[in-house]
């Protein structure tokens, strides 16, 4: 069995909290680029153009201030032996890449009682896949709650079906309106459960923004979702234009008989997710 | 829509020129509060104490900057969504308040408020952070440093890029913006 010691991972998460902060992956880049050369409403080319100038400028400060919450997605192998405590080794990681990387910490201790600086930014909302193999895939998605905030689940009736998706995305995107510093991505859950429909929302953000869906149904999905939600007018900053959205992703799993759950979770352009295998 | 460059402390005359959709470069003294900080401010006028900076016609900026990398005088600085201060800008407005930068739609009475003391809303680019920390020539931890990047900062800024989002009128390019755009759509 291979085995792997927990600070070796405590180095890859601080590396990658810093670096995801600074560089904007490529997909969104192009993606980005894309929107500008289609956008012709003036305000809005403006816009993109100085959000272009911003990624680019980007390296030693970091592409946004809100450095967001750590969201950390360990996929490991099952032939993969951890010697050391995992859940610190992350957070540890996560400390070190806030407090050395100067990014900015964001993270209370509790949401309602006790509303204090955790100061390193920790804990990491962790999430853990066992896979085949003897890897360990890392990834680290700072997620800002400027687009956090705008997200939302419902719990729709399966008689809602295709119909009632649609819906429920548009009038997601439409309250959030200029909130969540269009333009958008869009990560949309459909069913398993309460829980698993917002985690298929978060994953479908780390999605490569122009990849397809493999199922056919799905990708005709996404693409007129797009294309609704940039019918909207909103635009960059929400101060009207093409481009509100610059990629919708949709996952699904199986659910239950009676249910069709369905959550969205927006993110901003600032798309950030940085993976690396060891 | 007009361009001004203006410098703070911002008069009331020159807050009632300006109209939604029009830029503005802002340069001077501006200073940063955000949800923590402005409860603070407001718990301040409550109990009827003075406040850590002159608030006539002074510009606040709902920010929290990332820590200053070396060489640079302040980290990312975008502005954070304004509806979280929703709550606290009336007192402020009404003591003088004359500008908010932030990003993001403004509660009613926020709008009220700014007609009737005259003070103007502007947005400076959601998720731009590295471009405007450039604006930013100097910082300094004026109030409440226990907030961290929520403490209040004293920015002195240079032709900081800004448009008017909802002037004193109550006029709000967000709606205008669009509705502009949908009209003038060819597809």
């Amino acid at each position: 069995m291979r085995e792997i010691h927990a600070e070796q991972i405590t180095e890859v998460v601080a590396r990658l909290c810093s670096e995801a902060n600074r560089q904007l992956p490529d997909d969104v880049r192009r993606t980005i680029r894309a929107a500008r050369a289609a956008e012709d409403w003036q305000p809005a080319c403006e816009i993109l153009d100085r959000i272009i100038d911003n990624f680019e400028l980007a390296g030693e400060v970091p592409i946004c201030q809100d450095t967001g919450m750590a969201c950390v997605f360990l996929e490991i192998g099952q032939e993969v032996h951890i010697t050391g405590d995992l859940h610190e080794a992350v957070n540890r990681g996560v400390a070190k890449g806030y407090t050395e990387g100067y990014l900015r910490k964001s993270v209370v201790r509790d949401p309602i009682f006790d509303r204090v600086n955790t100061g390193d930014n920790t804990p990491a909302m962790l999430t853990i896949d066992l896979v085949p193999g003897d890897r360990v895939t890392i990834t680290v998605a700072p997620k800002g709650f400027g687009s956090e905030n705008m997200s939302r689940i419902a719990m729709l009736r399966p008689s809602d079906g295709l119909a009632g998706v649609k819906a429920f995305v548009l009038e997601t995107v439409e309250q959030a309106g200029p909130n969540p510093c269009p333009p958008i991505m869009v990560g949309v859950g459909v069913g398993g459960t309460f829980d698993k429909a917002a985690l298929l929302a978060k994953k479908a953000l780390m999605r490569p923004m122009d990849d397809q869906n493999p199922d056919p149904n799905y990708a005709a999905l996404e693409a007129e979702l797009l294309a609704s939600i940039n019918a909207l007018g909103i635009g960059p900053q929400g101060f009207g234009g093409r481009t509100t959205a610059l990629a919708v992703k949709v996952n699904a799993l199986p659910t239950h008989i009676a249910g069709l759950p369905c959550a969205v979770n927006i993110n901003c352009h600032v798309t950030r997710h940085k993976t690396e295998v060891l | 829509m007009a361009h001004y460059d203006l410098t703070t402390p911002l008069s009331p005359e020159t807050v009632r020129m300006l109209q939604a959709g029009d830029s503005v470069t802002l340069s001077g003294i501006i200073y940063t509060a955000r949800d923590a900080a402005h409860k603070r401010l407001v718990e301040l006028v409550e109990a009827g104490k003075p406040l850590p900076f002159e608030v006539e016609g002074a510009v606040i900026y709902f920010v929290g900057p990332t820590p200053a990398p070396p060489g640079h005088a302040v980290g990312a600085a975008g502005p954070t969504t304004s509806y979280r201060m929703d709550a606290y800008s009336p007192t402020l407005i009404r003591l003088g308040l004359r500008g908010m930068i932030g990003k993001g739609k403004r509660g009613e009475a926020v709008v009220e408020a700014m007609r009737r003391y005259g003070a103007v809303y502007f947005g400076a680019i959601g998720g731009a952070g590295a471009l405007i920390s450039q604006c930013i020539r100097q910082s300094e931890v004026i109030a409440y440093p226990d907030l961290g990047a929520e403490a209040i900062h004293k920015f002195t800024v240079e032709r900081m890029p800004l448009t008017v989002v909802i002037d004193s009128e109550g006029r709000n390019l967000y709606q205008e913006g669009r509705r502009t755009y949908l009209a003038g759509r060819k597809d």
